[in-house]
């Protein structure tokens, strides 16, 4: 039976690890080489870097970052952030990244997430979307969550799976960094709308919030940053309290 | 001992190499390289694949004598080789992804799409998933049974004669995620990104 996968996600700004209460207030958190490290050792399904700054800065330390944890790692890792075009793909994916997160770019251009996926396989290409609620639908913000692009997310889900995408990275920008919870319903209804696996993100504060993710928000995998990175919980944890409600997970 | 990791731009092989160096530990040589020399004078090779059937057997099928030099080693000097992932997909003699292509035909069978039961089963298949050992394969040495590895593919392999199926996995259907005939191996999963016990089942392909 296919389980259902924890992915810890590390923000990395210049060669750091931080994590920001609604992408701003950045804490300095530790070397990400190491942390990747210890979540794997520790039962990580993948591991998750997001390049939060990438779109302003330069970017040229996460190829050192990733190049650094592949050789340590031997889980997937994902990484994300500030990627524009197909080269910065190929770039990431040969410092030994194993899949790219696409945010800003997919929006703006489809095209990148057509051809990427042809040129290296939909399995490498997620697509991450960032939500937030406005009235009876939710809309894609782009820019790290500066930028609305009143695009209905549902829609924009769809094509992406149409265009090429092999999994959808789903943040609810109304709930990243509070930790009250994944919005429920913008998972299941994403995740009834495309036939990609699903990934939750957004808003965990205890491990709860991850069962709800995945029995809930019918989410493949769960990601989490502040739970796992401040100690408040390890995977190992979490993965038995999944294991508890009846989740499959790999122990 | 040389080791030859076949680089015909199938794609993102970093991991693959990553993970054979790190369970070689300098104490045998990992060659990443299309020169078909090398491929020759190797002791063992590996043939990684990423991306759809058509687009790894037309990268194969650029490089001049690749498939013939790939045909002697295998097939002819029956030399050890692991194919991962499309690299055990083109064991096949069909393909069907994006179009009828043929294959290497090292392995009597087809590979299809994966039956996702009008949506029941999302695809890609993504993730950790139990691995069902059905023969003793050399390259499962110490390999607990129901051990979990890490799939990321949409299509699968068929082999006429199942006497080659090594292991399977429980995703829609028995799929076939190893295969084992003779000299020639084969991973559906990813063992390059299997952890511990994946870099386990690499280590018992470099001391075989």
């Amino acid at each position: 039976m296919l389980k259902n996968r924890i992915i810890p996600c590390l923000d990395v700004k210049n060669g750091r690890v931080v994590k920001g209460i609604n992408f701003v207030d950045l804490q300095d958190a530790g070397d990400p080489v190491e942390q990747a490290k210890i979540y794997s050792d520790g039962g990580a399904d993948e591991i998750c870097f997001l390049d939060i700054t990438a779109s302003n800065e330069n970017r040229d330390t996460i190829y050192d970052v990733v190049e650094k944890t592949s050789k340590k790692c031997f889980v997937p890792l994902t990484v994300g952030g500030g990627i524009r075009n197909v080269e910065d793909i190929n770039k990431l994916l040969n410092c030994g990244a194993d899949k790219v997160s696409i945010n800003t770019a997919a929006v703006q251009n489809p095209e990148v997430v057509i051809e990427s996926s042809k040129k290296f396989g939909s399995q490498c290409i997620v697509v991450a979307i960032d939500a937030k609620k406005n009235g009876d639908k939710w809309e894609i913000f782009t820019h790290g969550g500066r930028n609305n692009t009143g695009i209905d997310s549902i829609e924009f889900a769809k094509k992406m799976e149409d265009s090429g995408a092999g999994e959808l990275l789903v943040t609810s920008m109304d709930r990243d960094g509070t930790q009250v919870g994944y919005d429920i319903a913008l998972m299941s209804k994403i995740s009834s709308k495309v036939n990609i696996p699903v990934i939750a993100s957004g808003g965990v504060g205890n491990l709860d919030h991850l069962v709800d993710g995945i029995k809930l928000g019918n989410a493949s995998a769960v990601l989490a940053a502040s739970i796992f990175h401040y100690g408040k919980h390890s995977i190992k944890e979490a993965k038995e309290y999944l294991d508890l409600k009846g989740i499959p997970v790999r122990i | 001992m040389n080791v030859t990791i076949v680089d015909y731009n199938s794609g993102n092989i970093s991991s693959v190499i990553n993970s054979f160096k790190e369970a070689a530990k300098d104490k045998v040589n990992i060659d990443v390289t299309p020169d078909l020399n090398k491929i020759k004078s190797s002791d063992k090779v590996v043939l990684p694949g990423q991306g759809s059937f058509k687009s790894c057997i037309d990268a194969i099928n650029k490089i001049n004598g690749l498939v013939e030099t790939l045909n002697e080693f295998a097939i002819n000097n029956k030399k050890p080789l692991l194919g991962i992932c499309v690299g055990l997909q083109m064991f096949a003699d069909v393909g069907f992804e994006e179009t009828e292509t043929k294959g290497l035909g090292w392995i009597s069978g087809k590979v299809s799409k994966i039956d996702n039961q009008n949506g029941k089963y999302k695809l890609p298949h993504i993730g950790w998933n139990e691995i069902n050992i059905i023969k003793d394969s050399k390259i499962f040495k110490g390999i607990e049974k129901n051990s979990h590895m890490y799939f990321v593919h949409s299509y699968e392999f068929i082999p006429e004669d199942k006497s080659v199926i090594s292991a399977t996995t429980d995703y829609s259907s028995n799929i076939v995620c190893s295969v084992e005939k003779d000299n020639i191996f084969g991973t559906q999963f990813h063992p390059e990104k299997s952890d511990k016990i994946g870099l386990k089942i690499i280590d018992n392909f470099i001391n075989l």
